[in-house]
């Protein structure tokens, strides 16, 4: 039976007043596009930080690949790459001096054909021999990314690696982790970005102060949550307005509802009301909308 | 379990083995030493140059006025004392440093994310710090040499105290950049505690030229013992017996690295 990339039963973390993690559960398969999502504060740096051994979960406990993350801390970090949400950096070193001690630490050395394979895939060849000093904020994102991969773990964290990224780096970026997933590794993402989660990821966990609220398919939770929305442009709209809609700019105003079936109900309601129909838009559900809903019930 | 999104069983991925146990220690031992050693001139060639101007100012004013161990010329004396505290000094400045920037700039999370354990992190600090506290000490031992009429009667007792005196800071230095939180806090665990019991061990003086009662309070001193048993071995003679001083010196050094590995190895202000 294959273990779970990641496993999470019952983990507790308080500071002081402040409950971070409120008994989290969580299974994340091998080879799965896992989204971490919630507002700030809901837990997910933390849940992250005791995943990879940073901080010290007060109860339950935590696997990577089967490997607790406490009595067996060595194999449980060998599993794990962690992007960390800071764009942290060493001003003493080369980028490829940095790779290299990186995998020194991991115990690995002469891992320079690895190394160079990995500056390729992110863009950085000729950047090798630069000091971390001398480079931009989305090279040393993308150095960042190089140094968790250095061990080639099956396990990949990203903690918000999009923030503050421009376009073209994050397509890159996504790029390349999309192929590592292909290739087998299991990516765990936490962005605020809730359209890239919607992309990528195949499952989603939604985290508020410091526990599960959601937990399924990216697609069951779109079903399960999400509306439909219908926004109009409208001579009177004071006459939408109450019917439920809610103006969002001038004679637009918008409506939420579940099903296509009660599409044609509410035209015809805007019509017996006379609120002069000029042009409809039609939105689909999106992660956006789940989330908002998510974190509202919950 | 969950399946992928593409429904397909994954290939399995497994990481890299490791080549060698403690490959993790060397590499960052060798990263801590690379990390001075790219600064030379500000982490090694800076307090020679510092322990320098002590030897000549010193030296000038002193040398024909005193004179230590009945025979002894006074900055011949003072030439062991200065390279013991380059020792002591440098040795603490190397791991307190390191850790506070890699604290402050975050870059820590790169030795906390390997399977490296507390034990191989506060071995690579100590040893890199005394590592540092010896290049210092062996640069100001050659610079001063020119100037002075200098033997080494017993090299084992000044590598002994050497070793241990930088080990002692490193391990001192450890504790330190863990605890502190801003450079401030830092400076003034340097600047209260650490500069004050250097200078008052007797770098400069033997403590017999001093009063009863301040000779009593040095002996309370550790800092003392670490230099009066590194000139023992220049001289082959000290204030106070060697194997008093290595005991004493012995017993700092298993105490520290008592309290420094019961903090590492509770994650104290590294790992939450």
């Amino acid at each position: 039976m294959t273990v779970p990339a990641i496993r999470v039963s019952a983990v507790t973390k308080q500071y002081g007043t402040l409950k971070a993690l409120g008994g989290v559960d969580l299974e994340i398969g091998q080879g799965e596009f896992f989204g971490l999502l919630g507002p700030n504060g809901a837990g997910k740096t933390t849940l992250i930080s005791a995943l990879a051994g940073l901080v010290r979960p007060d109860g339950g406990s935590l696997e990577i690949m089967g490997h607790d993350v406490v009595r067996d801390y060595r194999n449980a970090r060998r599993n794990l790459g962690v992007v960390p949400q800071e764009l942290v950096f060493d001003p003493f070193f080369s980028v490829r001096e940095l790779l290299r001690i990186q995998s020194g630490y991991f115990g690995i050395r002469g891992n320079d054909d690895w190394i160079d394979e990995i500056l390729a895939s992110l863009d950085l060849t000729h950047k090798a021999d630069d000091n971390m000093r001398m480079l931009s904020g989305g090279m040393k994102r993308r150095v960042l990314v190089a140094q968790a991969l250095v061990h080639r773990p099956p396990v990949i964290v990203l903690d918000e690696p999009t923030a503050g990224v421009d376009v073209e780096l994050r397509q890159g970026l996504w790029q390349f982790v999309r192929k590592l997933n292909r290739d087998g590794h299991t990516i765990v993402l936490t962005t605020h970005y809730l359209e890239e989660a919607e992309t990528l990821c195949g499952r989603i966990a939604m985290l508020k102060a410091g526990k599960v609220v959601a937990l399924d398919t990216t697609e069951n939770l779109l079903h399960r949550f999400a509306t439909h929305s219908l926004r109009v442009s409208v001579d009177r709209a004071e006459a939408a307005v109450a019917l439920g809609g809610v103006a969002v700019e001038d004679g637009w105003v918008e409506f939420a509802f579940e099903g296509y079936d009660k599409l044609e109900t509410l035209l015809a309601r805007l019509r017996e009301a006379g609120a002069g129909l000029r042009e409809i838009q039609l939105g689909e559900p999106d992660l956006e909308r789940v989330f908002v809903e998510v974190m509202h019930r919950a | 379990m969950p399946e992928t999104r593409r429904g397909a069983t994954p290939p399995r991925i497994e990481p890299m083995a490791a080549d060698a146990p403690l490959t993790g220690f060397r590499t960052l031992l060798y990263k801590e030493v690379l990390r001075f050693w790219k600064v030379a001139f500000q982490t090694v060639a800076a307090p020679v140059l510092n322990a320098l101007l002590f030897l000549l100012i010193f030296s000038h004013v002193l040398d024909r006025h005193v004179t230590v161990y009945g025979d002894v010329a006074y900055t011949s004396f003072l030439v062991p004392g200065l390279v013991m505290m380059s020792v002591l000094q440098n040795a603490f400045a190397n791991s307190s440093s390191s850790l506070i920037q890699s604290k402050i700039t975050g870059n820590i999370i790169f030795v906390l994310l390997p399977p490296l354990s507390y034990r191989e992190f506060y071995a690579a600090y100590v040893i890199a710090a005394t590592l540092r506290g010896l290049f210092v000490g062996c640069g100001v031992l050659l610079v001063a040499m020119p100037f002075v009429d200098l033997d080494i009667a017993s090299p084992l007792w000044v590598l002994a105290f050497a070793v241990m005196g930088g080990a002692i800071l490193g391990s001192f230095g450890v504790i330190a950049g863990i605890w502190a939180d801003k450079f401030d806090q830092l400076a003034a665990f340097q600047n209260f505690l650490i500069l004050p019991l250097t200078m008052l061990s007797g770098v400069f003086y033997s403590i017999h030229s001093l009063p009863r009662f301040w000779q009593d309070v040095s002996h309370f001193n550790p800092f003392f013992f670490m230099i009066d048993g590194f000139r023992y071995g220049f001289f082959g003679q000290s204030d106070t017996s060697p194997w008093l001083s290595l005991a004493v010196v012995s017993g700092c050094f298993v105490l520290l690295a008592a309290l420094t590995l019961a903090l590492l190895g509770r994650g104290y202000k590294l790992r939450s």
